[in-house]
């Protein structure tokens, strides 16, 4: 996993709640390969014009949005499937955060496994933060995660909680798979007891 | 003298006796008693064979496709789409190479992997099972803690046969009462989900409870727990009883003789105790709650089937009213439209959702005698092999024949359409799927949830109905 310590970069709002992950990646991209650029599909059929053109109607295709690696949206962002592609899908275009006043749990804990932050910020900071970004496009706001904290456009710095094995995690670059493996022991010594105890 | 022990949810139960070891930042390594695997899984296989593992445990492992397989056909090299193609046989391949039980295309107990679980007797109280699909929610209909996982945690689960995690927080919902007639279970999940919203459970296990809900089969209380993460919610869960232990009683891979004895004395010690404290409550009048549908593209815009399309004028706040505009604008409906008027394209009955055999049975009994509306393409696709195999020796699938409905094979088709089959633009599906999302059904398509019977009355009338109209005679 790539690390994530500091980021100072442009902010795209997604002035919606309840954004599911159906949305961030269609169901017909699922079996696409991980070596694909799933940042082709995300948001493949709000992005696009039904003759496949970019619509300029959609935020993200706003020119001063260009570049964007956070992405704000609101509550319950990210909701619904578990499909892991929609991590993938915001990864490769670009985005290492997701700033949202809450997310669908699965999505939250995918992000974290994948280099893309899921930061949980108060609904009216979210609220402050998509107006701003809204009134002055391509404005940037900095994620610190060694400090844990968002400095929005304005200039206001907020707080923000995270697991702190998930912050060792991403602040090195290093995946929980490897750690667990240390436990094999453990694991071992467990199984044992729960087989006898549970035939 | 002892303190008396703190009273205890189900949830806490089963989280105790996992617990392998806790994590200075209060993270529990947890144990998986079943891995649960489909066709969507091959990244997870690759991942773990490009680090050189293999599978801790592949005997707590069962595999079937499900995702991606054709429900006109059973021969995996008919599979038109090479890439789709490659995820059914990678999961032949993957689950060979590693020993691992696996159902495939032409075994009869194939099905969707949330049907099978519980069908083969996989599923049992008190166990937590994971896979790579949020509606595993579903087998916490047995009492054990089921939850869905991405990719990544897949390959966790599928090196160390564990997980890490923290304790979600408990919700319950208490449904009191008993259903009025033509309620199922489909109606009371929906109703949760319009009454708590599609975040309203997040962060929580919900443990469902109440006179309704005890009076429910345990068909209807896989329904009712597939949805829960509709709600938001890790996971739904309700506590093993009778209904619980007659259901798994002989199923193959259930405990026999008397390791049965010991499971059952196991089993009678995990629901709540009595004084144990949630962390959130609710209550709904069982008695109240009526046929649902849904009008807008998210679970939580479902109303009862006599009430008539919202007028986002009356929204509580602008976001509300948005969204709602954008939900009618996609869904082609107008404020005020009794929704037992709008008309119906497809008709779509399965899923890991409602693709059981009380669900073909209760759309069989509106179907018999009565025609599919002539423009009207109705689909019944079994759950599993042998849910097809039951209704077929009951005759069911003459009855939706006979009326005009395709009689399919097993798989998840239409409910998400990752096997390729989905509704036009623009058209509308009467579904017994879980998700109305924009797009669920394919680019453009229109999806309206409802239970199995209200399904089978949309494809008859052609548009969506009371079914209590049909069952009455009317």
């Amino acid at each position: 996993m790539e690390r994530f310590q500091r980021l100072d970069a442009v902010a795209v709002p997604i002035a919606r709640p309840n954004v599911d992950t159906d949305q961030i990646t269609p169901a017909r991209f699922l079996h696409k390969p991980r070596s694909d650029d799933h940042g082709n599909y995300l948001f493949h059929d709000v992005r696009r014009r039904p003759d496949g053109t970019p619509d300029p109607g959609f935020v993200m295709n706003r020119p001063e949005y260009a570049g964007a690696q956070v992405i704000v949206a609101e509550r319950n962002f990210a909701c619904g499937s578990s499909r892991e592609n929609a991590v993938w899908a915001l990864y490769d275009h670009g985005f290492r955060a997701a700033i949202a006043p809450s997310f669908g749990d699965i999505f939250a804990a995918n992000g974290l496994k994948n280099g893309l932050l899921p930061v949980r910020l108060p609904e009216d900071v979210v609220a402050g933060l998509i107006a701003a970004l809204e009134a002055e496009p391509g404005a940037r706001v900095q994620v610190d995660l060694e400090a844990q904290t968002v400095t929005l456009p304005d200039g206001s710095v907020h707080p923000f909680e995270i697991d702190p094995f998930s912050r060792h995690c991403l602040l090195n670059g290093v995946d929980e798979l490897d750690y667990t493996g240390t436990l094999a022991p453990q694991i071992d010594a467990f199984m044992n007891r729960y087989g006898r105890e549970n035939r | 003298m002892s303190e008396a022990p703190t009273p205890r949810t189900m949830l806490e139960k089963i989280w105790s006796r996992h617990r392998i070891v806790e994590r200075e930042d209060g993270q529990v390594l947890l144990f998986v008693d079943r891995h649960l695997v489909h066709d969507g899984t091959a990244p997870a296989f690759a991942a773990l064979h490009r680090r050189g593992l293999a599978p801790r445990a592949p005997e707590r492992i069962t595999a079937t496709p499900d995702h991606y397989v054709p429900t006109d056909h059973r021969d995996i090299a008919a599979i038109a789409d090479p890439e789709r193609r490659f995820m059914v046989e990678s999961l032949v391949r993957d689950t060979a190479r590693h020993g691992i039980t696996m159902f495939g295309l032409t075994d009869r107990r194939q099905g969707i992997v949330h049907v099978i679980g519980p069908e083969e007797g996989l599923s049992q109280p008190g166990m937590i099972i994971v896979c790579a699909d949020s509606h595993t929610s579903t087998h916490g209909a047995v009492g054990a803690l089921a939850f869905g996982v991405g990719m990544t945690e897949t390959t966790h689960v599928l090196a160390h046969q564990a997980l890490w995690q923290r304790r979600p927080r408990t919700m319950r919902i208490t449904v009191d009462g008993a259903l009025g007639p033509g309620v199922v279970a489909k109606d009371v999940i929906l109703a949760i989900i319009a009454r708590i919203g599609t975040a309203g459970a997040t962060g929580h296990v919900v443990e469902y409870a109440g006179g309704a809900i005890r009076g429910l089969s345990m068909e209807g209380r896989l329904t009712l727990c597939n949805m829960s993460i509709e709600a938001g919610a890790r996971a739904g869960m309700v506590a093993p009883d009778d209904t619980t232990h007659a259901y798994l009683h002989g199923r193959p891979h259930a405990p026999q003789g008397a390791d049965w004895e010991a499971a059952l004395a196991r089993w009678r010690a995990l629901p709540s105790d009595a004084d144990a404290v949630f962390d959130a409550e609710v209550r709904l009048d069982g008695a109240a709650i009526e046929p649902m549908v849904t009008w807008g593209t998210s679970p939580e815009d479902a109303l009862p089937i006599g009430g008539v399309v919202p007028d986002p004028a009356g929204a509580a706040d602008a976001d509300r009213r948005a969204a709602m505009e954008r939900a009618l604008a996609y869904m082609g409906l107008t404020p005020g439209t009794r929704l037992a008027e709008i008309p119906v394209d497809r008709v779509f009955i399965g899923s890991c959702t409602n693709g059981r055999i009380e669900d073909l049975r209760a759309a069989a009994a509106i179907a018999r005698g009565r025609t599919v509306a002539p423009q009207v393409e109705a689909w019944v696709v079994p759950g599993s092999g042998l849910v097809k195999e039951q209704a077929e020796a009951e005759g069911l699938d003459r009855v939706f024949r006979a009326a005009g409905f395709q009689w399919r094979e097993a798989g998840c088709s239409m409910c998400l359409g990752t096997n390729g089959e989905i509704a036009s633009p623009g058209q509308r599906c009467a579904s017994t799927s879980n998700r109305n999302f924009v797009g669920r059904q394919g680019p453009g398509a229109r999806t309206h949830l409802m239970g199995p019977a209200m399904a089978a009355a949309a494809a008859v009338t052609g548009r969506l109905c009371d079914v209590r109209r049909l069952a009455a005679g009317g």
